[in-house]
């Protein structure tokens, strides 16, 4: 058996998923690097932004309310900002009952604008990932001389994700299906304290599996030559029309960065 | 795709090996396996089948005796030949396919003998032809079935074009069809090969000779249609005969 744990890769056709990886990546990381560059308050700017986002969602095909959806894992990390609020001085804008502090206004916009682009970031990301594959990002990663080591354990990691996952699976279903009630009783698989010692039982033997397979990997790996040394195939080259499919989105954005600094 | 006919040999002479936590897996063991020749190795769970596999391609170097590859000794410095004639497909599938797709999973040792990238695609086509996995190489690994898992894991050895096979175990899981159809691709093959199996019926089917193996020694070698007739041989060691 095996577990599908979810893909966040959308497959697809549009001129977005067959764009050189490699170039893909550059982008994405530009993109979010003048998200980040961008003024504070500058709404218009951010409107802009986001227009263009949207276009890249659309273009790629994929349904705009799914990346929506999951940009909105980037909410829980933006309130580490939430201090923002009340330690930047300026003209105080209410005072918050019974702790007696006061939020000034510079402060909420730097606390709006700092949501505003960690969304933003969040939904360029998400483009990235849903049009691109895993294994292409980890070729790309490579050809932009991301260091191997890192690349493959990355590449391991989604690899032998599923099977542990499936490991863990089949473990759990074992406990369940001894985990009887006796006549009469109405809970299953003991009290909490029972449970508890099952489930640390359960992490060990994963780790002790998961620690095994390892030295098995290995061996497989030295059995077709490995040498501590990983492999790959070089890139093909790159073609000036992605190039400058690429560059279109990166000026744009260099554009409205640029006119927000100078308005 | 035979090159060095006459070398694709094994031999293994007085071979003594234990794990570091003292356990004696195996106890002089000597086989010679002739170029060309299909050998299965029968025992039942833990008579040192996989051990001995092992020191095939140098992954356990033994404690006493003496191993030879193609007429070559396993050593550190012959390590990358011998790696490159032997194919050795271990018996979980989830260990040998280490790769997210499955084109890097059997380009991996291609690569790794540092072949040019002409060469690298052109061998993982055929190897996967071979096993007739042809539509697979975009594939990811996690992702297949268990007998199509077998099949390329086959490949990911056929692609290094070795001289000689060791397989561990490659019917065990498999449905009756991919069973079937996996041992009319080991028919195939011309490669020399050492396969062990608890399926008798496959060993009965596709190797003239057979060795037995318990407790670490070898406890018969010979035609595997006179051991399999010697049913008290076959029970001594916990196997049966597969007209049973
Ligand atoms: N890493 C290890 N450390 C210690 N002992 C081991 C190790 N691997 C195997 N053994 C022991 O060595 C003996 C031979 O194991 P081996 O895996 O070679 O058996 P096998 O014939 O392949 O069995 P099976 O049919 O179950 O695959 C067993 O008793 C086993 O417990
Ligand atoms: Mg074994």
């Amino acid at each position: 058996m095996h577990v599908n744990l979810v893909d966040q890769y959308v497959r697809g056709t549009s001129t977005i998923h067959r764009l050189d990886t490699r170039v893909k990546v550059t982008a994405t990381l530009l993109l979010i690097l003048s998200v980040s560059l961008m003024p504070a308050g500058k709404w218009v700017a951010f409107a802009f932004l986001w227009a263009i986002t949207l276009v890249l969602t659309a273009a790629a095909g994929i349904p705009i309310g799914s990346v929506l959806r999951r940009s909105l894992i980037a909410l829980p990390f933006a309130l580490a900002a939430l201090t923002l609020l009340v330690t930047v001085p300026g003209p105080p804008l209410l005072e918050l009952p019974r702790v007696g502090w006061t939020v000034s206004e510079p402060g909420l916009v730097r606390f709006a604008s700092i949501l505003l682009k960690s969304w933003l970031s969040v939904q360029i990301a998400i483009i990235l990932a849903a049009t691109t594959h895993l294994t292409d990002l980890l070729w790309a990663l490579n050809s932009l001389h991301v260091p191997r080591l890192l690349i493959a354990i990355i590449s391991f990691m989604y690899r032998y994700l599923f099977v542990l996952a499936g490991e863990g699976f089949r473990m759990a279903r074992a406990r369940q299906a001894r985990s009887a009630a006796p006549a009469g009783s109405q809970s299953t698989g003991g009290n909490l304290a029972w449970r508890a010692r099952v489930t640390g039982w359960m992490v060990g033997q994963l780790f002790l599996r998961s620690y095994e397979r390892s030295e098995r990997v290995y061996q497989a790996m030295a059995a077709r030559g490995y040498r501590g040394q990983i492999r790959r195939l070089d890139p093909p080259p790159l073609s000036p029309r992605d190039l400058m499919l690429g560059a279109l989105p990166v000026t744009a954005y260099a554009v409205i960065l640029a006119a927000a600094n100078w308005c | 795709m035979l090159k060095n006919v006459s070398h694709h040999t094994i031999d293994v002479t007085g071979l003594n090996f234990s794990y570091p936590d003292g356990h004696q897996a195996l106890q002089s063991v000597s086989l010679y396996v002739s170029p060309g020749e299909k050998v299965a190795l029968v025992g039942p769970n833990g008579a040192g089948k996989s051990t001995l596999m092992l020191h095939l391609n140098g992954i356990l170097r033994p404690s006493a005796g003496l191993v030879r590859v193609g007429g070559l000794q396993v050593t550190e410095h012959n390590l990358g030949k011998i790696r490159a004639w032997v194919g050795l497909v271990f018996q979980d599938p989830d260990d040998q396919l280490f790769s997210p797709t499955v084109f890097d999973d059997v380009a991996f040792g291609p690569l790794h003998m540092r072949l040019g990238a002409e060469e690298v695609r052109q061998r993982v086509r055929s190897a996967l032809a071979a096993v007739h996995m042809s539509e697979y190489p975009e594939r990811l690994s996690h992702h297949l079935s268990m007998g199509e898992k077998k099949r390329i894991a086959i490949a990911t050895v056929l692609a290094m074009d070795p001289l000689i096979l060791v397989l561990d175990e490659p019917t065990a899981g498999l449905d009756p069809r991919s069973r079937r159809s996996l041992i009319r691709l080991l028919a195939e093959l011309p490669q020399t090969m050492l396969v062990a199996s608890h399926d008798m019926h496959l060993v009965a089917e596709l190797f003239h000779r057979m060795v037995i193996m318990d407790k670490g020694q070898i406890v018969a070698d010979g035609v595997t249609e006179s051991i399999m007739d010697d049913t008290d041989l076959l029970e001594a060691h916990g196997l049966e005969s597969p007209c049973h």
